[in-house]
């Protein structure tokens, strides 16, 4: 057990091993928390969907050659969120369709660009890495920090300030519209800072692992626990502990940080849904 | 009797179609008046012109004195994302106050009052921390009732309210409606249901694309549009 100990502390004696750490643990907390809304709202898909269109964005910012991509791939994913979100309603293609067709479209455009325009010698590296996040946790600078930490606190601060209001709209769209609640622009937010999220987290934890993020603990939560706010703190709780695990065990046992992340996402899942099958008989 | 809503000459609809038109009624403040009407025939466009979601195309929908679509509780139809959703009573009635808040995050105890107290009012005060999904039909029902009431005091608009609960629930929550009626609660209630619109309502608004029949209940039952409903009801019915 004291080698365990003394083997992570000698990891944590990295600055990048913290960093890490850090952001991973701020992107699982805002990413669980409006989990809860977009699992309810039936737009689960819609983070895999926007994680897709940010790693074809990412291709396009190198291949014109932009060190930070962040430019390119931010506005780009807030812009399909707030299509797709729209598309939604009322439209020949359905939401469920439109997302797929929008995230394979992105996706193929990606990597065809990053095979015309290799901006290194082993594009299969680069592409596993953008689609895992396997490499680049490794590369974090401070500044890539303090990104994160700012986006979090947007994150977290729009999320309780306007906590009643998206339990309002997530319960009953036409009930909140009709009481004058203005059911569009608090969509409109939801969907701009789940792009935010993706677009911070999709460098760690890769697009494709991305979504799993955002419901995975919001779906744990719901098993067992039966009003709003519980679900949405336990979703919290479960996230961020996930998110430690799964840093600890990635570093013990040099697997990879994101999808070591999902997996104990996923055995949580399962332990809750064992809880939720015994405590109801 | 004070007036609350007037509707002339209202046509409804989108851009490239008119829906129902030719709407000429009036809702006093404590008047029970039942819409009717076939699927297709503008009963959920007519709803949305009257919250206040959807101008009408052409003629008057007037809110008077001090009354306006926020003093309206609706009580909209159930979608199937709230039967699997974790929520308990007292939120989900709470939500009901949102519309006095503006852009203050927070509920204050004030707030808290008025949403115990309705639950008091409506005899679901013991299911304050039962899960929402967790409620039979008629249970959910009144959850969403003390919603619309903790928005709005003056009106109530119900969506089809009773649409798929067991007869006996049915009655309970005719019957309550009906006493937050005469205590002063004006009603409007869209409905399928002929024989217990008939048995509760003070008037009735009967809609197709075109407004067949408004006044009181003894007169619809008079009126030939009345009585080839009621025939037609109890053929289908036999």
């Amino acid at each position: 057990m004291n080698e365990i100990f003394s083997s992570i502390q000698y990891y944590f004696s990295y600055p990048f091993v913290r960093y890490a750490f850090i952001v991973l643990i701020l992107i699982s907390l805002c990413s669980s928390l409006l989990g809860v809304s977009l699992v309810l709202k039936r737009l689960s898909f819609i983070g895999d969907g926007l994680s897709h269109v940010a790693f074809g964005a990412m291709a396009i910012s190198a291949v014109a050659g932009l060190t930070n991509g962040t430019v390119i791939t931010l506005p780009v994913t807030v812009i399909s969120a707030v299509l797709l979100l729209r598309t939604g309603r009322n439209t020949k293609i359905k939401g469920d369709a439109s997302i797929a067709m929008i995230s394979v479209s992105a996706l193929a455009t990606g990597y065809i660009l990053m095979n015309i325009f290799p901006s290194s010698s082993n594009i299969s590296a680069d592409v596993c890495g953008s689609l895992f996040g396997s490499t680049s946790i490794l590369t974090l600078k401070e500044s890539d920090v303090w990104l994160c930490l700012i986006m979090s606190l947007i994150v977290l601060s729009v999320f309780i300030l306007f906590y009643n209001k998206i339990f309002s709209i997530t319960f009953d769209e036409n009930f909140s519209k009709a009481t004058g609640v203005n059911s569009d622009a608090y969509n409109l937010i939801i969907a701009v800072v789940t792009a935010i999220i993706i677009v911070t987290a999709m460098k760690l934890v890769g697009s494709l692992l991305i979504s799993a993020l955002i419901i995975f603990p919001a779906l744990s939560a719901m098993r067992i626990f039966r009003s709003f706010k519980s679900v949405t703190i336990c979703s919290a709780v479960i996230s961020v502990v996930c998110a430690g695990t799964g840093i600890i065990i990635s570093l013990l046992f040099s697997t990879p940080v994101g999808a070591t992340i999902v997996a104990s996402n996923f055995v949580t899942f399962m332990i809750f849904s064992g809880i939720s099958t015994l405590t109801s008989k | 009797m004070k007036e609350q809503i007037i509707c002339r000459n209202a046509a409804l609809g989108y851009e490239d179609g008119i829906v129902t038109e030719n709407l000429n009624f009036t809702v006093n403040s404590g008047d029970y008046l039942c819409i009717l009407g076939e699927n297709g025939s503008g009963k959920s466009t007519l709803i949305k012109a009257l919250l206040g979601l959807k101008p009408q195309v052409s003629g008057e929908i007037k809110f008077c004195g001090d009354f306006s679509s926020k003093d309206i509780g609706y009580l909209p139809q159930q979608t199937p994302v709230q039967r699997d959703f974790p929520a308990s009573v007292r939120e989900i009635v709470l939500s009901g106050c949102l519309s006095r808040m503006g852009l203050r995050p927070f509920y204050k105890s004030a707030e808290k009052k008025l949403a115990s107290d309705t639950m008091k009012q409506l005899g679901i005060e013991n299911l304050a921390d039962r899960c929402y999904r967790d409620l039979s039909g008629g249970q959910q029902q009144r959850v969403l009732l003390a919603r619309a009431l903790c928005a709005a005091e003056k009106m109530l608009l119900l969506d089809e309210p009773v649409t798929g609960l067991d007869p006996h629930a049915q009655n309970e929550l005719y019957e309550l409606v009906s006493k937050l009626n005469r205590n002063g609660i004006s009603i409007i209630m869209v409905s399928h249901d002929i024989s217990s619109a008939l048995k509760y309502a003070s008037h009735i608004l009967h809609i197709s694309k075109k407004q067949l029949f408004f006044g009181t209940k003894l007169d619809y039952i008079k009126s030939s549009t009345g009585m080839k409903f009621l025939e037609s009801e109890v053929a289908s019915d036999e």
